[in-house]
């Protein structure tokens, strides 16, 4: 039974809907298509879903919507084409020539594991498809080749490595030892190396005294933890994420690990109310955490109060870093349309978008992102520490002492590879 | 010294739990010879509603208690429903087929129950740990451990008592005892081999699930953690011995060992501790170190 | 069918296949030759299952001859495609030879475990030598060149479909000739009574050995044309949910002839791909029932059906 009502409400609804996008919308240029589609890539299967694919994908969801009322770009609606990340690279691949070739995108954005973010931008550059990396963490990118059409719209996970080790000596300066427990994958190893090193060359007298390589979703650490508990390492640093952090902070709390060192991990990789109180904890950028200046920027506000009506939020506003990641690389995106637009005065070529985008500065949920390193095709982020805090008032835990690194403190300067920069002692690095 | 006890301490609460989670597939092995490749997923199931009972009404206070029961019964509910489901719907019709369309049927069923707790419980992780953290902690030779896997290496002791009497002691161990024997004989002797084939495979799905409920508390539950476990387990039983339910307890044995000694004296092997163990196992002696070597027929 | 017939059929199909860059769009063409490559793999699979050995560990092979590429190009600045495959298939042909010594002496659930347990210590290994293989995060492979031809671009996907196209003739046809020699008969008789074997005199050691370098070296290669035509590898081709990929892909196609792999695995790549457009949260599920219809109500696999229309066409 149809219920002609509820038809004709919804019928209203959409043309007056309609009507006003319309009515937002500028013309369009010359040469612009019907729509501007882009391939939106997130895990949404497997362990990566909970923490990173699922609210990535959301938050990119609802910003499209956003940039569509508002006129969509250059007055062309954007179609998002979502995609799931998982299976091995010869699938993500295929995938990617799907998008580009089958289903005729003008853009790609997404892929979260450093190992799509290594496979996918040779092709990318054979299709001459514009492709943003929207929450890998692989300094390897940019470093070791060039990519004409392919941009990274957040920082690479040198500064949560870095950051962790100015925030742990900030917080705690008598640091004589430390330990590693990281899963044994490609970034796990990065995280530590970057850790370790960074912290050694800033305290020359520190000393490693363990590096533990669980598998990757073990679940269980009991031996590891045990172990930690026998060595008393000053400071634990771990890149755990997902269920892996959850059950490793449970159990560390659970064993009074927390109370004999100090605990530091490099990534939100798990929503805050479910770690334990007395980490800390790094956003992998300023998301998250609550600064002066981030609460200041309205389109932070507005993600945020669109995230709770759609989603739902905790009391702390805690939304998963990758949200804030992809946003990012729709900014971007947008922001190098617009400039390529303008400079065209029509319809721009890929390589005109990309040409825009190159050293692009923009304003995003996450303040200003500049492309400022990998030759105008990496951006550079500010890092932000905190402890996690039971907040009582809140009634769920919250970010505590928190700190952020500038972007020119934690990132290596544009054309140094990042371990050498740490190896030769951070030059050029301005920090507060 | 101290190093020794600590490795043999927490060689013996991950060798608790190793057995627990492969007692099952041992078991349904045992005796209707068929590897449940969906084991994984009876596990996740029993975690994931174990989880969820303990969260809603044993989430804290005076109610914890309630929650060691709560796991019991989520284990209970999952493999008496899953359990005579798979067994009498599909596989058996199956018996009389080649073992790897039997692995297959199996193997789809894993593929299906996979998105079924995906479906259900949704992809954010779940963890129900206040059955592990109400148990405390004790200080053994200056170091903090969690009561709560030593509760598990007495639920391990107990399952395995169990099984041991139930088979060795009891009427009901001598029918399985002959069914596994000779099917054909039981047959004729009047045995409704059906039945036992059912009841079996249910106390093996029961076995799987109690395994995850118990484990619920101790990790996060994510997509996917029933793959990581059965392969976890096909290595502990293929040590053992598959079929024998004292071949696991020794295989879980040598695996938890195994691996506390690597994480203590060479981290970087964590990864392989267990494969190599089961190679190693394998290359000398095929029939695992309990197993039965098979009549090759003529 | 007349024979005259059928002996045109396979030259024509070839040419046909041949010509299809012509007609088809880049993806549809890449999908095409990522599923020949993996068809190879799963050849050897099927050879295998044949002799009732189920493998779940056939993804070592895979990964080594992926790996062999790889590190070719990186290490030796092996630059021809031709030379990679050789490398593969030998990488593939000698791992087996040398593993084959210890699993061709075990059978059933045995057999599949233990080249289980092998293929994750490859993972392990290519995983822990991070600073070779990049671990995890895997190895891009450079544009190759093809007999000396310097490819790029549209132009290597063309090579690669075209050279994928006939490996997978030359070696199914050769698949073929080895299934009806001696040995691949004496496999079959293992199916049903390996003590008869004995006693006719055949070693039934040496068959299922000579048959697992064979299924080891076809992984090598379809390693290799992956390695080549993705442009990146990571070690999880050698991972288990890969070595279950080529058993499920098996089953589908059906184990009754040689190309039956081919039209399996270019079924399923259609299959995932779409899957995952439609319902990207439950496609593991669309493939569990798939998979439960054919044990059923299929058992002979996708290519039973071509079998009974034949027989139909025929009569």
């Amino acid at each position: 039974m149809v219920r002609y009502p509820n038809v004709i409400a919804s019928l209203i609804a959409v043309f007056g809907f309609c009507g006003l996008a319309a009515a937002a919308r500028a013309a369009p240029v010359a040469g612009a298509p019907a729509e501007l589609k882009i391939g939106v890539v997130a895990f949404l299967s497997g362990p990566a879903s909970g923490p990173f694919g699922i609210p990535s994908r959301n938050a990119a969801q609802l910003w499209i919507d956003k940039i569509n009322s508002e006129g969509g770009i250059g007055g062309v609606k954007v179609v998002p084409v979502f995609t799931d990340e998982a299976g091995p690279a010869d699938k993500v691949v295929t995938e990617f020539r799907r998008l580009a070739l089958d289903e005729k995108v003008s853009a790609v954005m997404g892929y979260i594991s450093s190992a799509n973010c290594l496979a996918v931008p040779p092709v990318a550059d054979e299709l001459k498809v514009l492709t943003v990396l929207s929450d890998c963490g692989t300094d390897r990118v940019f470093e070791e080749g060039k990519h004409p059409y392919v941009f990274r719209t957040h920082a690479h996970t040198v500064i949560d490595g870095v950051g962790a080790a100015r925030y742990v000596l900030s917080v705690n300066p008598k640091v004589k030892t430390i330990a590693g427990i990281n899963q044994d994958y490609a970034w796990g190893r990065d995280s530590w190396e970057v850790f370790q090193r960074s912290i050694r060359k800033l305290k020359p007298d520190v000393q490693v005294v363990d590096a533990l390589w669980p598998k990757i979703f073990a679940g269980e650490y009991s031996t590891e933890i045990s172990k930690l508990l026998v060595n008393k390492p000053d400071v634990v640093f771990t890149s755990f994420w997902g269920g892996d952090l959850v059950t490793f902070s449970g159990q560390a709390k659970a064993r009074g690990l927390l109370e004999e060192t100090t605990v530091v991990v490099n990534n939100t990789g798990a929503d805050i109310k479910d770690l334990a109180p007395g980490m800390l904890i790094g956003s992998r950028g300023p998301h998250g955490i609550v600064s002066p200046d981030m609460e200041k920027n309205p389109l932070r506000k507005q993600f945020i109060d669109l995230y709770r009506q759609k989603h739902g939020l905790a009391a702390n506003n805690y939304i998963a870093h990758g949200a804030y990641h992809y946003l990012q690389a729709l900014q971007g995106l947008r922001t190098a349309y617009e400039k390529a637009i303008k400079a065209a005065g029509r319809w721009p070529t890929p390589e005109q978008v990309a040409a825009a985008f190159k050293r692009l500065e923009f304003d995003t949920p996450s303040g200003r992102i500049a492309m400022a390193i990998g030759d105008g095709h990496q951006a550079v982020e500010p890092a932000g520490y905190a402890v996690i805090k039971f907040d009582p008032g809140l009634g769920v835990n919250t970010f505590a002492d928190i700190r952020m690194f500038s972007a020119r403190c934690v990132n290596p300067p544009d054309g140094v590879k990042s371990l050498d920069w740490i190896d030769r002692g951070f030059p050029g690095a301005q920090c507060p | 010294m101290r190093l020794l006890t600590v490795i043999a301490l927490d060689g013996l609460a991950y060798a608790s739990w190793l057995f627990l989670v492969s007692a099952g597939l041992t078991f349904t092995y045992g005796v209707l010879r068929v590897l449940n490749l969906a084991h994984g997923n009876l596990y996740a199931l029993g975690a994931y509603l174990g989880a969820t009972l303990v969260l809603r009404y044993a989430a804290g206070g005076s109610t914890v208690a309630l929650g060691y029961g709560l796991l019991l019964l989520g284990a209970v509910v999952i493999g008496i429903v899953a359990g005579p489901l798979i067994e009498r719907l599909f596989l058996r019709r199956v018996y009389d087929k080649d073992e790897e369309v039997q692995l297959l049927l199996t193997f789809s069923i894993s593929l299906i129950l996979e998105d079924v707790v995906k479906l259900t419980w949704g992809v954010s992780p779940i963890f129900a740990d206040a059955p592990y953290t109400a148990l405390g902690r004790v200080s053994l030779g200056g170091i903090n451990y969690a009561w709560y896997p030593f509760l598990l290496t007495a639920i391990a002791l107990a399952v395995g008592a169990l099984l041991w009497l139930v088979v060795t002691r009891t009427r009901l161990g001598k029918v399985l005892q002959a069914v596994i024997t000779d099917r054909e004989v039981s047959l004729t002797l009047g045995i409704n081999v059906p039945r036992v084939y059912t009841w079996a495979f249910t106390v093996g799905a029961v076995l799987a699930a109690l395994g995850g409920a118990y484990t619920a508390p101790m990790f996060s539950l994510v997509p996917g953690v029933g793959a990581e476990v059965l392969v976890t387990s096909f290595a502990v039983i293929a040590i053992g011995g598959l079929g024998s339910i004292g071949g696991a307890a020794l295989g879980a044995l040598i695996v938890g060992m195994a691996r506390s000694a690597a994480v203590y004296l060479f981290p970087e092997l964590d990864l392989f501790a267990i494969y190599f163990m089961m190679a190693l196992v394998l290359l000398f002696r095929p029939q695992g170190l309990f197993g039965e070597i098979e009549m090759r027929r003529i | 069918m007349s024979p005259r017939i059928r002996a045109a059929a396979v030259p024509g199909t070839l040419v046909l296949l041949a010509a299809l860059p012509f007609v088809l769009s880049g993806w549809v063409l890449f999908l095409l030759t990522v599923a020949g490559a993996k068809a190879l793999a799963v050849l050897g699979v099927v050879l295998l299952l044949r002799g009732k050995l189920l493998t779940f560990g056939h993804a070592l092979y895979y990964a080594a001859g992926a790996y062999a590429a790889g590190m070719a190009v990186k290490y030796l600045n092996v630059r021809e495609a031709l030379v990679l495959l050789a490398l593969a298939l030998l990488a593939g042909a000698l791992l087996s030879a040398l593993l084959g010594l210890l699993v061709a002496r075990y059978r059933a659930v045995y057999f599949a475990l233990l080249n289980l347990a092998f293929s994750m210590v490859l993972y392990g290994i290519l995983l822990k030598f991070y600073s070779v293989t990049g671990g995890t995060d895997g190895l891009g492979i450079a544009e190759p060149t093809l007999a000396g031809w310097r490819l790029g671009g549209e132009s290597l996907r063309l090579a690669m479909y075209e050279l994928t196209l006939i490996l997978v003739a030359l070696l199914v046809y050769l698949a073929h000739r080895f299934a009806v020699s001696p040995v691949g008969y004496a496999l079959r008789a293992i199916r049903d009574n390996e003590v008869r074997i004995e006693y006719v005199g055949a070693s039934v050691w040496h068959t299922v050995y000579v048959s697992y370098v064979i299924a080891g070296a076809l992984a090598g290669v379809a390693g290799a044309l992956i390695g080549i035509s993705v442009g990146h590898i990571t070690p999880d081709l050698a991972f288990w949910s890969q070595s279950g990929e080529f058993v499920f892909v098996a089953i589908l196609g059906g184990t009754g002839s040689v190309l039956a792999p081919v039209v399996g695995s270019i079924l399923f790549e259609f299959v995932r791909n779409y899957a995952f457009e439609l319902s990207p949260y439950t496609w593991q599920m669309t493939l569990g029932v798939v998979l439960l219809l054919i044990i059923f109500f299929l058992p002979g696999g996708v290519w039973s059906l071509t079998h009974l229309a034949l027989r139909r066409s025929t009569r």
